[in-house]
């Protein structure tokens, strides 16, 4: 059984949701977003989502691509990716109750492919990763990597956006595992203060298509927004851009950059 | 999806769930109009009377007699908006009419496909923006003018390299928030599903007549067609008739910048290798990570680390042989075709004419090159301008 389906059955029992925080590795550099990942998961993340930084990101917004370009001007490598998600498996393992953190990995289709599919996920799986996600694979395209997915026990995760049809919503549902990350608005990432007011009604529609925990991720920036998603039916919220977003705004004081990661988070954490 | 998306295993469609749907959508208009008789013959009017279809397949007599064979040029720089970018921009354009589409947007390198995209949302009034890397619209800027006089938002792109591949980049993003009334009138044979198959089908006109005015002068079919390969979309489009006459070489020219053994060019099929970029699979320049590396040549339209995925595959099973010409030996060209035809090419074609060059001196003066002038060389007099001082 998979890290998040006991988690999700934890939470289910308490009423409680999933709050999801998501990283960019080596954002600013490697030691500073070892010790920011840290204080994320002392500050309550239920689960972590973490990004590998590409060159590329078409399906990021503004504050993740620079999020991406800081990671690659420190030079972290795929490799080093695998070595910082080792370490935040065996610190999680050390603190949390029961070893029971999930570690998703956000990943663009290039990285995987180059490395070559198989060894990919078995690093991963080596690592610590419980799931993958990757932004520019559809299912038109996962043939590429179930196989490698289901050897490596390593859960799929795929997107399910409000152009997804009713069909497809329970296609995706079928091939997924662990959860479905439902992105919220039309749109790359990032904060949107206008949250669409479509969302209630897009997550009851996967909801109603869909039989595995759903997260919903893209433009979720304030408690608000969660308690929207999660009254909707959602069972976890994932926030991305805003959260990095703290870790731009304190470049230069990596003190308060850990102080204002470990206030966001608390606060996102409290219940109402 | 309906139609086959691969060629070979290259292709597919490698994007975010949200711009799937679309992409079905556009597929669906695609076969629904591709053979509609009403689609047709409004778009082969427009070829004709408004882009000046079919374009010449000139003899450069004085070309071929410093060549030492015949060679043929095939005139896509005549083509109105002076590139064969036109027949691409017209077809998709009149797509996006049939399908109601409110908006255009588009990506561009040298400034060619953002013109043509600019002149047909001129002509059937819909709303265009183009991005463009800033860097490309230092260096074409002629094109800018052109574009932003037709009425199209031009959008200065500054992530990245500043170029072409961060232009696709952020018309992506910005599909991917607009996809319900938007329409993405991408620019090669690259991208994702279907675009390699439907830009394939509006340049293939090059190929269909090159073939009948060959035909008709010569009696007989060429022995080597020859274009200049970034994404590719002149290159598919001259090759694809001719794909079956095995005693025709086809010739791809990829931009070898300062040299195939630096850093700085652009030649995916030569030094790249096999990855997932703008949503295909296909040949790439990348790292060993697969970050996608930057690219240099001296010609905007070349500067790219991707490439159609239909050419990945014919360099594989080995129909078409993709060879590189620096920049330097591109200028050459380019003041060449000036100084002794009058026509002043693209530095994009240039490419295509020095290979055709080097590779007549080892010819018998009988042999017959078409070589595929895909565009005039205008935008590019202002970077060029220190060979007249």
């Amino acid at each position: 059984m998979s890290k998040y389906n006991i988690l999700f059955q934890k939470l289910k029992e308490q009423k409680k949701h999933a709050f999801i925080p998501f990283f960019v590795i080596g954002d600013p550099d490697y030691q500073t977003s070892l010790t920011v990942v840290k204080k994320a998961i002392d500050s309550g993340a239920d689960a972590l989502e973490l990004g590998l930084a590409f060159s590329d990101p078409v399906a990021d917004g503004v504050v993740i691509q620079a999020a991406d370009k800081r990671a690659l001007d420190s030079s972290i490598k795929v490799d080093d990716a695998f070595r910082f998600i080792a370490e935040i498996r065996e610190y999680a393992n050390k603190i949390t109750s029961e070893c029971l953190l999930p570690i998703g990995l956000l990943v663009y289709c290039n990285l995987v492919y180059k490395r070559g599919v198989e060894k990919f996920y078995s690093d991963a799986k080596k690592a610590g990763v419980d799931s993958i996600l990757i932004a520019d694979m559809p299912l038109e395209e996962s043939g590429l990597v179930l196989d490698a997915a289901k050897n490596n026990e390593i859960d799929q995760i795929f997107l399910v956006t409000q152009t997804s049809s009713n069909e497809r919503i329970k296609e995706i549902n079928k091939l997924s595992f662990g959860f479905i990350y439902l992105v919220s608005v039309l749109g790359v990432t990032g904060a949107r203060t206008n949250f669409s007011k479509d969302v209630s009604a897009f997550i009851k529609r996967v909801k109603e298509n869909s039989t595995l925990p759903v997260c919903v991720g893209f433009g979720i920036s304030n408690k608000n927004q969660v308690k929207e998603v999660i009254d909707a039916g959602a069972d976890g919220a994932i926030v991305g851009s805003a959260v990095v977003k703290l870790i731009e705004n304190n470049l230069g004081n990596k003190e308060k950059m850990l102080v204002d990661i470990e206030s966001f988070i608390s606060e996102m954490k409290k219940e109402p | 999806m309906k139609l086959n998306t691969k060629f070979g295993k290259f292709g597919g469609l490698f994007v975010p769930e949200t711009l799937v749907a679309a992409l079905e959508e556009l597929e669906s208009a695609f076969i629904k109009y591709k053979d509609d008789k009403k689609f047709n013959d409004e778009l082969n009017d427009l070829l004709k009377n408004y882009a000046g279809r079919p374009t010449p397949l000139y003899f450069a007599k004085r070309l071929s007699k410093i060549a030492g064979c015949k060679i043929y040029l095939k005139r896509e720089d005549l083509l109105h908006g002076g590139a064969h970018k036109t027949n691409n921009a017209l077809g998709q354009g009149l797509l996006a009419k049939y399908m109601g589409k409110k908006r255009i947007i588009a990506e561009t390198g040298a400034g060619q496909h953002g013109a043509a995209v600019a002149m047909i949302g001129a002509l059937f009034g819909i709303k265009t923006e183009v991005f463009m890397g800033s860097e490309d619209i230092r260096r074409q800027r002629a094109n800018v003018l052109r574009m932003k006089l037709c009425g199209t938002k031009v959008i200065s792109v500054e992530s990245g390299s500043r170029t072409l591949k961060d232009a696709i980049n952020e018309a992506l993003r910005d599909w991917i928030a607009n996809v319900q009334d938007t329409f993405y009138l991408f620019g090669t044979v690259a991208g994702p599903h279907p675009y390699p198959t439907i830009v394939k089908h509006f340049q293939k006109v090059i190929g269909e007549e090159s073939k009948k005015q060959i035909l008709d002068t010569e009696k007989r079919l060429p022995d080597y067609v020859i274009a200049c390969v970034g994404g590719g979309s002149n290159a598919i489009g001259i090759f694809n008739e001719f794909l079956e006459d095995k005693n025709v070489k086809l010739i791809g020219v990829e931009p070898a910048g300062h040299g195939l053994n630096t850093n700085k060019h652009g030649a995916t099929l030569n030094k790249g290798s096999i990855g997932v970029l703008h949503g295909s699979m296909s040949y790439v320049l990348q790292d060993s990570d697969g970050q996608i590396l930057e690219t240099h040549s001296v010609s905007a339209g070349l500067d790219y680390p991707g490439v159609g995925p239909e050419h990945s595959f014919l360099k594989d099973v080995k129909r078409v042989k993709y060879e590189s010409i620096t920049d330097k030996e591109a200028i050459n060209a380019f003041k060449l075709l000036s100084e002794v035809e009058g026509i002043m090419p693209a530095l994009e074609s240039s490419h295509a004419i020095a290979y055709a060059m080097k590779l007549a001196k080892t010819l018998d003066k009988n042999k017959v090159i078409i070589i595929n002038l895909s565009g005039r060389g205008d935008k590019d007099l202002e970077q060029m301008e220190f060979l007249v001082k």
